[in-house]
């Protein structure tokens, strides 16, 4: 198997200053505005925009974490069962901006089911999508997301995955 | 994670501690799912799930029903009152004419030991017991332990004593089997007529002394007296068994420690607890009728998740 390099940990942290720039300038002071991770991998690298956030602004940023498993449509259909994760949103999203966050965006269809997920917190106002890997042309369902880290063209065969540790990195495993 | 072992669910003696495990973890993720604005799922939406109750039930069969619901999945109830049972027809003839109209899940509660065993061998669906005769209920002793462990953390080690009425209470078996695969130290007490000859076998102590009892333990769970299996008197009248089993102030209040009250419904207030002591801030059995709905919904998730699809 052979490993690319496709982001260093430099890289992601001038990618996520850059994020964070763009939704400050979306959501000026976050007063109407949740940031939600999409479990399980989704959540680090919220973690990494919500405390950016707090370093380079002093807003209240309200920030939660979403499990999409009961919402998936593969259920049945893969070996073993699927494993649901903590869901943690202790407030009303009615009327809210949310923004999912998620490392990778590939076929859609978590996203899919997370945009069915948030519906069980109430009717936001809006939904954005923030993505650290845009796969492109891989997508089995109409979704776009409108911040994007990096787009990349990949095989279908191929991997890509998002290391959060010391080092944060991006690999294409083909 | 690993895999749910079984594809009914009979009894808690053939469950392993990691089904134990894995239950309460995806329990723990219903449980948030089920105190959301939308409280609906729709995993199960393509699973047909038949109720079959063959005995009188509340509580478990609005329980399974809302999980169900929860879940999305299509319902048929079944009663046996004013049923083609009454005209002769037997068990398997009746479920099978059900599992005729496609039905993926049965829960049937049953007056009959053994039923649920004995359907899982006959039909082709997953069974999930919902109680049979004085045998097992265990999805009752599922949400006791969750409850439990939801309240005090950890279970093993624990003193948990169950009270009341052990012959007639298929509640009693089901919670012993699941304590001891937890790791809990179990004790048993009431009137001697109501303690099985032989229960110690299962590894737990025999008292009939209610005092010291509440004295050992951290956590009771009260049993009801089960007028509706008793052909026989087993001890002189409610009056008297109230004032030598029934839980109240006066004796919680002479223990040297503040303990856990639990109770599996339905209550005959007066008999073997207080309406003062059902209410209390030490009990937890309105915790266990909410935790009753999330356990319920991670078993028919997990069997679910074994029927692949066709």
């Amino acid at each position: 198997m052979n490993n690319k390099v496709i982001l260093n940990s430099k890289q992601i942290s001038i990618i996520i200053d850059r994020l964070c720039y763009q939704l400050i300038e979306t959501h000026s002071d976050f007063s109407n505005t949740i940031l939600i991770g999409l479990q399980p991998r989704g959540v680090f690298l919220a973690n990494q925009i919500v405390s950016r956030l707090a370093d380079i602004t002093n807003y209240n940023i309200k920030y939660g974490e979403l499990d999409t498993t009961f919402f998936r449509d593969d259920f049945r259909r893969k070996k073993g069962i699927l494993t649901p994760n903590e869901t943690n949103i202790d407030f009303n999203i009615e009327n809210l901006d949310i923004v999912l966050i998620d490392d990778v965006l590939y076929t859609g269809r978590t996203i899919r089911s997370a945009l069915d997920a948030i519906g069980s917190f109430g009717r936001a106002r809006s939904i954005e999508l923030l993505t650290l890997i845009n796969r492109r042309f891989s997508r089995q369902i109409p979704i776009e997301p409108k911040y994007i880290g990096k787009s990349i063209d990949v095989f279908e065969a191929e991997y890509v995955v998002v290391n959060w540790g010391v080092e944060n990195n991006v690999i294409l495993n083909n | 994670m690993k895999d749910f072992s079984s594809t009914h669910l009979l009894g808690i003696k053939n469950l392993s501690y990691d089904d134990i495990i894995l239950i309460f973890n995806i329990a723990s993720r219903f449980k948030e799912v089920i105190n959301r604005p939308i409280k609906k799922v729709p995993t199960l939406r393509d699973i047909t799930i038949a109720n079959l109750f063959f005995e009188n039930s509340t509580r478990t069969k609005l329980s399974f029903e809302l999980a169900e619901k929860r879940l999305s999945a299509e319902i048929l109830n079944f009663s046996s009152l004013g049923s083609s049972l009454s005209k002769g027809e037997s068990l398997v003839d009746t479920v099978n004419n059900i599992l005729a109209m496609k039905v993926d899940i049965i829960v049937v509660r049953h007056p009959d030991p053994g039923a649920a065993l004995f359907l899982s061998k006959n039909i082709n669906a997953s069974v999930v017991n919902a109680g049979d005769g004085s045998h097992e209920h265990p999805t009752q002793a599922l949400l006791d332990c969750y409850s439990i462990i939801e309240r005090i953390n950890n279970i093993k080690g624990k003193n948990i004593l169950l009270l009341g009425d052990i012959k007639h209470s298929r509640v009693a078996l089901s919670n012993i089997f699941c304590l001891k695969k937890l790791g809990a130290n179990v004790r048993v007490c009431g009137p001697p007529t109501l303690i099985p000859k032989n229960i110690s076998d299962l590894g737990v102590e025999v008292s009939f002394d209610m005092k010291d009892s509440l004295n050992w333990c951290d956590v009771v769970n009260v049993l009801r007296i089960q007028l509706e299996r008793q052909n026989l008197k087993f001890f002189p009248s409610l009056r008297e068994y109230a004032m030598l089993y029934g839980v109240n102030n006066e004796v919680l209040r002479s223990l040297n420690k503040e303990i856990l009250i639990m109770h599996p419904g339905p209550i005959n207030r007066g008999v073997e607890i207080t309406s003062e002591v059902a209410d209390s801030h030490q009990s937890i059995i309105l915790d266990q009728v909410e935790n009753g709905v999330a356990v319920r919904m991670a078993i028919l998730y997990l069997l679910a998740s074994k029927i692949k699809i066709s």
